[in-house]
């Protein structure tokens, strides 16, 4: 027996190290400006169902952090006929706002909250990224999809009509000016995040004229970035692809609806809504939410129990805090984030444990450096 | 045998516990989530001084880097030499203008650059606009000469407050205040004072002071005892250089210059460096240290990507080992160390 162990002894022994157990690396060397610790103000919005609950776990983790920003705390429920003034106004100043989830009813009457935020303050690109988190299982191993949907415009025009009783037209709009601007967003995000490829969703085959004029406008802007390669893909195969091969997709710009459908298949597939992270933003505004919130906002069982799962809303806050130019902060939370799903012993239903969204907090806040 | 190594065996096959310490996942395998906003790829003007000796030499460098990462940067140049009695006022107005400038080296070059460079080095938070370079010299008769060290609360207050303010952003746990006040105990005391000061306001963050003589020989026999260090002009010039020294070399470190309102990159540390002869003739100047110092720019140009490509890949040629110049213990020149760091840009 000690012929046999003596190989396997050496084996072992001339492992390298698995990379998480490895030496502490160096910081990245920053030279901030004068000035620049100086607290941001952040318009804070709860909304509705679950989400004071994960807005809360920001709140308790960003100070415990110590982190140079404050909130400005705003009611906004998801059956208000409309946005308070105030809190457009607040945003409008502070330029940076968090939300929890506002759920939008169904049915006529209401129109979305949602909806009227990112109209108002022209948040024309909604970003999410779907990636997987190491240590939690899923079916694909090698995801790491950003999705840029057209947030404006597109099928949530929220133009209907009754034509005639029985008889109902709902309308798509499709511009050049909003093809164009998300299309150049997406382009830049791929360039300035060293992605190789832009993958256009679209169903122009049947609404020739709609994704058509979107298409082009994603080819315009193409010729214009040769480093990046570019391909269309039609949204029915796109669903088909994501859930076989994923990992051939990198930057999707889609327009409204495939952009929700496309954001939301993503996330299940790396892990789930409940910890994607992501954002909308526009010239000079931007807030942060939940990457993808299906199913999540307007969940009673899971509000009661307090089981939201409040990775996905500290992940954006944590790109909220790069947004506010505070790197060291957020690649903090992150990391502490990181080491509480690796680690794998608090977690929420969704990721297949049974914590509650406080005990989620309270590791991430210990596994805080 | 076997009845003991298979102890042995379980132990090493055993995974290791993930006990108190959590586990640090590996920062190159995901790219972090940013959001940029809208516009935020449109390509930033910065004023390129290459300078003097090695300088043009580590500055062409970093433009062959930039220009293979099709990085949003571009460079306007101009030439500034040491014997310069100024810095030429258009070099100037190119600065205020593009508010980032990059510069190989000038030798001399502390006294043109003060009304500029306002405030502090990297992390050796160093004054850089008074103390003992303030300049003012005279000839109390002949044989005689008097060197007027200033320090002033307007400017050790806002060094101390730039350091602390550097510790709280950057999750530094301590700044040291290094002095002389024990025999220069008016200037330097008003520098201790104003860092008390300031201290006070950032109550997690630990504050102790250290004598500069006493501060040299801890460098460099316990280093590891120091995180943020705030210094008066002088000290901060030789702690700097010796930290640089102890840690690998002024060829690799990288620094910068920052005010208000601009902010100037350059070597870390250079002490013997640019004025060196052979370097220049030979071409065996290191690059290291201003390609790090470009890759600090392009994040405060906020082109973090960018940034994290060109320290990724300078990273990569320094542990491979293969392409290192004469002081890192190599025989490579300057376009060796190049060329193999543009090999391993992602």
């Amino acid at each position: 027996m000690a012929r046999r162990s003596v190989p396997i002894l050496r084996h072992l022994l001339t492992k390298p190290n698995a990379p998480a157990f490895a030496a502490q690396t160096r910081s990245v060397t920053y030279m901030p400006r004068p000035g620049d610790g100086a607290p941001r103000a952040v318009t804070l919005i709860p909304g509705d169902g679950i989400g004071p609950l994960v807005t809360n776990a920001v709140e308790q983790v960003m100070d415990a952090m110590h982190a140079p920003v404050y909130f400005e705390k705003y009611e906004v429920t998801g059956d208000m006929p409309r946005v308070p003034e105030e809190v457009i106004e607040s945003i409008r100043k502070n330029k940076v706002c968090l939300k929890g989830g506002l759920a939008t009813p169904m049915g006529g009457g209401v129109s979305s909250l949602n909806m009227q935020l990112r109209r108002e303050l022209d948040l024309y690109a909604s970003l999410v990224n779907c990636f997987n988190l190491r240590g939690l299982q899923t079916k694909h191993d090698n995801v790491d999809i950003v999705v840029i949907r057209e947030n404006t415009e597109g099928e949530y025009s929220g133009l209907e009509h009754e034509v005639i009783p029985g008889v109902v037209e709902s309308l798509k709009v499709i511009t050049k000016f909003c093809s164009e601007r998300i299309a150049k967003y997406a382009f830049e995000y791929a360039y300035l995040n060293n992605r190789k490829k832009v993958t256009a969703v679209h169903k122009a085959n049947i609404m020739k004229l709609a994704d058509g004029l979107f298409l082009e406008s994603c080819r315009e802007v193409a010729s214009k970035y040769p480093g990046i390669t570019y391909n269309e893909v039609i949204v029915d195969n796109c669903c088909m692809q994501l859930v076989s091969k994923p990992e051939q997709f990198d930057v999707m710009v889609t327009p409204n609806l495939y952009g929700n459908l496309v954001a939301n298949t993503a996330a299940g597939i790396a892990g789930g809504t409940g910890v994607m992270p992501g954002g909308n933003v526009g010239a000079e505004h931007a807030v942060f939410e939940q990457g993808a919130s299906a199913g999540n906002v307007g969940n009673q069982k899971i509000l009661e129990k307090k089981k939201a799962n409040p990775v996905a809303l500290l992940l954006s806050s944590a790109m909220m805090l790069r947004h506010l130019q505070f790197p060291s902060f957020s690649d903090r939370l992150e990391t502490a984030v990181e080491r509480v799903i690796l680690e794998g012993k608090f977690r929420t239903k969704d990721l297949g444990g049974h914590s509650s969204t406080q005990e989620v907090v309270d590791a991430v806040i210990a596994a805080l450096d």
